[in-house]
């Protein structure tokens, strides 16, 4: 354990924590934009500066490793300065849409916008304006937004390990790019989307369908396979508009492109809502004692008339653990076979 | 007696553009042909040397008969046959084509250290390196000396890094040696990027052994066995000549499995620049090494704790390297002897701009700059008015007349805002326009930046644009505070060495040269003549003839007017090329 003092309080944290986390750790606020707990640190935003007794500038809290008897400053008059100075410049190079921005309510950049007061700039100028082209179904990049903090660059490296994306080019032209920058191919599991800090990133389903007014988040867990991911549904007007999920989760806020942006089929008018029954060849729809008691009546005549392995059963990947114990237990049990087996086999 | 007969042809990159290459193969030629073969072909050896700093004189011939030597400058081939009969046959130099005094001004101030074989050897042959007591040091240190030892006579020369921040060697040698790790690193740094700069590629072309050499001590000193030079793929010839140079190093055991006869072990791996100024810097250029994008990251951790591929790495630069074996082998006290209480040794600058005498200088430190500037530089052409010198490129400073006497060694310049930096120097005057200069650096590094961090990137943009604002005439009152302003965060806020000192140039030029900026703003005038666009052209009717030859010169048919009678220019058509002044003979025409 290292001892520090954090604004002439002391502070206790394991050895090799950056001076941001021991800060937090204490309750004590640091604005920042790049720096992410999933990712190592990056040190580009430079909103968390700190002064640190002895060292003749001041620092990026979240490189900074704390050692024994360090002393930080995390607020003062050139410290606050120095913060607003980059916002400045940040906001002097972003469009003034916040209106019309998906991520309106839940972009950081928007909230230290908010927090900083900063309504005049010191530093109009020139805009980087960018040609869309991106054709794929689920990430919209609306790349003039882009506050360059690296945290989806560093998702998909150091987290997904897929690299679908990099710094391109050099200076006021740097550019989050794909390869030859040719359209977004890749898993599309959208983490990048979960991490980035503006309205760069978004998803393409949620456009338009609703920010924070008059959504309800509902959790829940995805239904597409057995992993369980716990989702959380924003729901408006009886529709999921969006799913997202919490970093305090099992799946630490991590999701794949199905959980992510394969949630329409909910309200697929093509959805089976009833069970249904074939006679002659043709499917009916019949209620669920109906077709509860069929199946119970089928399996018990099979059972009897050519014993209980004459029946096999197959179970689905996207039932929970739970339902495929129960579903196993059921074949061993009741019906009095083994033979059962699960699609994720294949 | 006979005396034996040397021909240097200078072959540095200055030396190959001049015609080097043709002129060495005419003075074989001229040699072996017949006759002349006869009576002193044996005694005669032709060959080339690396940069020996004077490029505009090129190409530069030394021809030696046993201990007189003639330099010539300006060589071509057709030359050659007149120097062979006269000089080497008949032993009557060819005076009027030697060089005069400037030659020998610019040399007899300099005191050459790093430099001191560039020119006199011939950079591919290890053999020239050796007969000058090459690797004689590297012998020495890993057979007799203890790792400790060396650190401690590196340490007591007093060597400081010569790659722009002025480290003490000796000190971040040892930190990497207390390092407890079976793998470490020592990488040579040279990408020399800043516009202008050519120290270091002149090093590496005229004497590249004497680099591995310096490689060799650094890397036993802190117990490395691999090393790199991150070179600047822009430039081939020096690639060329260290390919060469490592090659036949490796083939002398002065590299490789045990070395010289110990159980030492280490070899050096050439790996290419990434094309960016950035990749200079260290944290930076182990990502390029590494494979990564070549962006800075924040420091602690300091590379001789973790560098490349995690492991303790040392990293210096190519100058710093050079230095190494000489002071090895002439001892701390003689490299201290040099230079100033804290900045000991040498510099090597490479000294351009409005100056007679450009070229490649190596100096004690703490030299005035106004003896570089006038006895080595040979003053400003033309005979203009001296107006500054920049030093450090993009991220030093200007220095104004007033501060000629500042002496050239850190802490000095430091204190009237610039840098010794890797060691550009260049001189400006009267016809230089300060806001131009700081916005050319600043092109520089708005273009260079690597695009990480918030102040730096989006910073240097701005800064940028309000200095094109007002060398358009669009500048506003205002915009001198809010450049110091975005200057000082700027310098701050920046996580590397680029961003720390972009705004160098900016603040230095508003200090020494407000009034410049003002005359800007305020008065909408560029006092040196040099913003286009707050330029006026007219002509003075007192003098003009009415001679018509501004008329015809005109490209764009600014100028109207009947002949005889004084002619006028039509400011809205004009696009102030400039024409009109240059042909006017009568002094008629004004620009301001
Ligand atoms: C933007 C930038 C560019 C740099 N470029 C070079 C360079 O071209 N060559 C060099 O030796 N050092 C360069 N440096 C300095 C290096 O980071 C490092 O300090 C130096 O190589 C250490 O060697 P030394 O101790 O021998 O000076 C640069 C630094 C910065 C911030
Ligand atoms: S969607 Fe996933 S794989 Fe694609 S760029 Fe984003 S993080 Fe990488
Ligand atoms: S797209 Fe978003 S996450 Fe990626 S660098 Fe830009 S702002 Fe950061
Ligand atoms: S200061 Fe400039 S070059 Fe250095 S990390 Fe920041 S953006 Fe990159």
């Amino acid at each position: 354990m290292v001892t520090l003092k954090i604004n002439g309080t002391e502070a206790v944290v394991a050895e090799g924590a950056t001076v941001l986390e021991a800060a937090r750790n204490a309750g004590i606020y640091i604005p920042s934009l790049c720096q992410h707990p999933k990712l190592t640190p990056f040190g580009g935003c430079r909103l968390c500066l700190v002064e640190i007794k002895g060292l003749p500038r001041p620092v990026t809290s979240c490189t900074t490793p704390v050692s024994e008897g360090m002393e930080v400053v995390t607020t003062s008059p050139t410290i606050e300065r120095l913060r607003k100075t980059v916002l400045e410049l940040i906001l002097s190079d972003h469009p003034n849409d916040c209106m019309v921005c998906e991520q309106a309510g839940t972009c950081t950049l928007q909230e230290l916008a908010y927090e900083y007061g900063i309504r005049e700039n010191r530093f109009e100028g020139e805009r980087r304006i960018y040609a869309k082209k991106d054709g794929n179904p689920f990430i919209e990049r609306e790349l003039e937004k882009c506050i360059m903090c690296g945290r989806c660059v560093k998702i998909c490296d150091e987290v997904q390990g897929v690299e679908a994306i990099e710094f391109g080019y050099r200076g006021f032209d740097t550019k989050i790019c794909t390869s030859f920058e040719d359209d977004l191919d890749c898993e599309f599991c959208g983490q990048c989307v979960s991490v980035c800090p503006t309205g760069a990133l978004t998803g393409k389903l949620w456009s338009k369908q609703g920010r924070k007014m008059g959504v309800k988040e509902v959790d829940s867990t995805c239904p597409y396979c057995g992993t369980g991911c716990t989702i959380t549904y924003h729901v408006k007007n009886n529709e999921i508009i969006r799913v997202t999920s919490n970093d305090d989760t099992p799946n630490e806020g991590l999701l794949c492109v199905k959980g992510r942006f394969a949630y329409k089929y909910v309200s697929s008018p093509d959805r089976l809502r009833t069970p249904l029954i074939k006679r002659d060849g043709l499917f009916f729809e019949a209620g669920w004692e109906e077709a509860l008691g069929l199946i119970a009546e089928r399996l018990q005549g099979i059972k009897a008339e050519h014993g209980p392995d004459a029946i096999a059963a197959l179970s689905s990947a996207r039932c929970t653990n739970e339902e495929n114990y129960a579903f196993q237990k059921f074949i061993r049990a009741a019906v009095g076979t083994n033979n059962v087996d699960h699609c994720a086999r294949l | 007696m006979m005396h034996n007969i040397t021909v240097k042809v200078c072959m540095g990159t200055g030396g190959v553009a001049a015609g080097g290459g043709e002129v060495l193969d005419a003075f074989l030629n001229e040699i072996s042909s017949e006759g002349i073969a006869a009576s002193i072909e044996k005694r005669c050896s032709p060959g080339k040397v690396g940069c020996r700093g004077l490029c505009a004189k090129d190409v530069l011939v030394d021809v030696i008969i046993g201990n007189s030597k003639v330099t010539y400058q300006h060589v071509k081939t057709d030359m050659v046959p007149r120097i062979v009969k006269e000089h080497i046959l008949e032993s009557n130099p060819v005076l009027e084509w030697a060089v005069g005094e400037d030659y020998h001004n610019f040399h007899d101030r300099q005191q050459k250290v790093v430099l001191s074989d560039c020119g006199n050897i011939d950079p591919e042959d290890i053999n020239a390196y050796a007969a000058v007591n090459g690797y004689i040091a590297a012998r020495k240190v890993v057979t007799s000396m203890t790792p400790e030892d060396v650190i401690s006579t590196i340490k007591m020369s007093g060597l400081r890094g010569r790659g722009g921040a002025g480290f003490p060697t000796g000190t971040k040698w040892e930190i990497a040696g207390k390092q407890d790790a079976k793998t470490k690193y020592l990488i040579c740094n040279a990408d020399e990027g800043d516009p202008g700069a050519f120290m270091d590629r002149s090093v590496i072309e005229g004497n590249p052994h004497a680099v591995i050499e310096g490689m060799i001590i650094g890397a036993y000193a802190i117990g490395a066995d691999k090393g790199y030079v991150y070179i600047r793929a822009e430039y081939p010839l020096a690639v060329e000549r260290l390919k060469k140079a490592l090659d036949d190093a490796r083939t002398e055991n002065f590299l490789g499995k045990e070395i010289m006869g110990t159980s030492f072990n280490f070899d050096i791996l050439i790996k290419l620049g990434a094309g960016a100024f950035v990749c200079g810097e260290e944290t930076a250029l182990i990502a390029s090494i590494e494979g990564q994008r070549g962006m800075p990251r924040a420091k602690p951790p300091f590379p001789v704790y973790q560098g490349l591929w995690g492991k303790p790495t040392v990293i210096n630069n190519v100058e710093t390297l050079a230095n190494v074996p000489y002071i090895m082998r002439n001892g701390p006290e003689w490299f201290a002897s040099f230079g100033t209480e804290k900045s000991k040794g040498t510099k090597v600058f490479a000294i351009t701009g409005k100056i007679k005498n450009s070229g490649l200088i190596e100096v004690p430190m703490g030299i005035p700059l106004r003896e570089i500037i006038y006895d080595i530089g040979g003053g400003i052409e033309g005979g203009r008015q001296f107006k500054a010198v920049q030093t450090g490129g993009p991220s030093g400073g200007c220095i104004p007349a007033d501060l000629l006497d500042t002496p050239v060694d850190f802490e000095s310049l430091a204190k009237v805002g610039s840098i010794v930096g890797s060691g550009g120097m260049v001189v400006l005057d009267e016809t230089d326009c300060m806001v131009n200069i700081a916005k050319f650096f600043l092109e520089f590094t708005r273009a260079e930046s690597c695009g990480k961090c918030v102040p730096c990137r989006i910073g240097t943009k701005r800064l940028l644009e309000i200095l094109e604002r007002i060398t358009k005439g669009e500048g506003k009152p205002g915009d001198i505070a809010l450049l110091e302003e975005m200057s000082v965060d700027i310098k701050m806020a920046s996580l590397c060495g680029l961003g720390q000192t972009a705004p160098n140039p900016v603040l230095s030029t508003i200090k020494y040269f407000r009034h410049e900026y003002e005359a800007h703003i305020n008065e909408k005038r560029c006092p040196a003549g040099v913003c286009k666009d707050l330029l006026t052209y007219s002509v003075l009717e007192e003098f003009c003839k009415g001679c018509g030859a501004c008329l015809r010169a005109c490209p764009a048919g600014a100028i109207k007017g009947e002949k005889k009678k004084p002619h006028i220019i039509d400011p809205s058509v004009c696009i102030k090329c400039g024409a009109c002044l240059d042909v006017c003979k009568f002094k008629a025409v004004k620009k301001e």
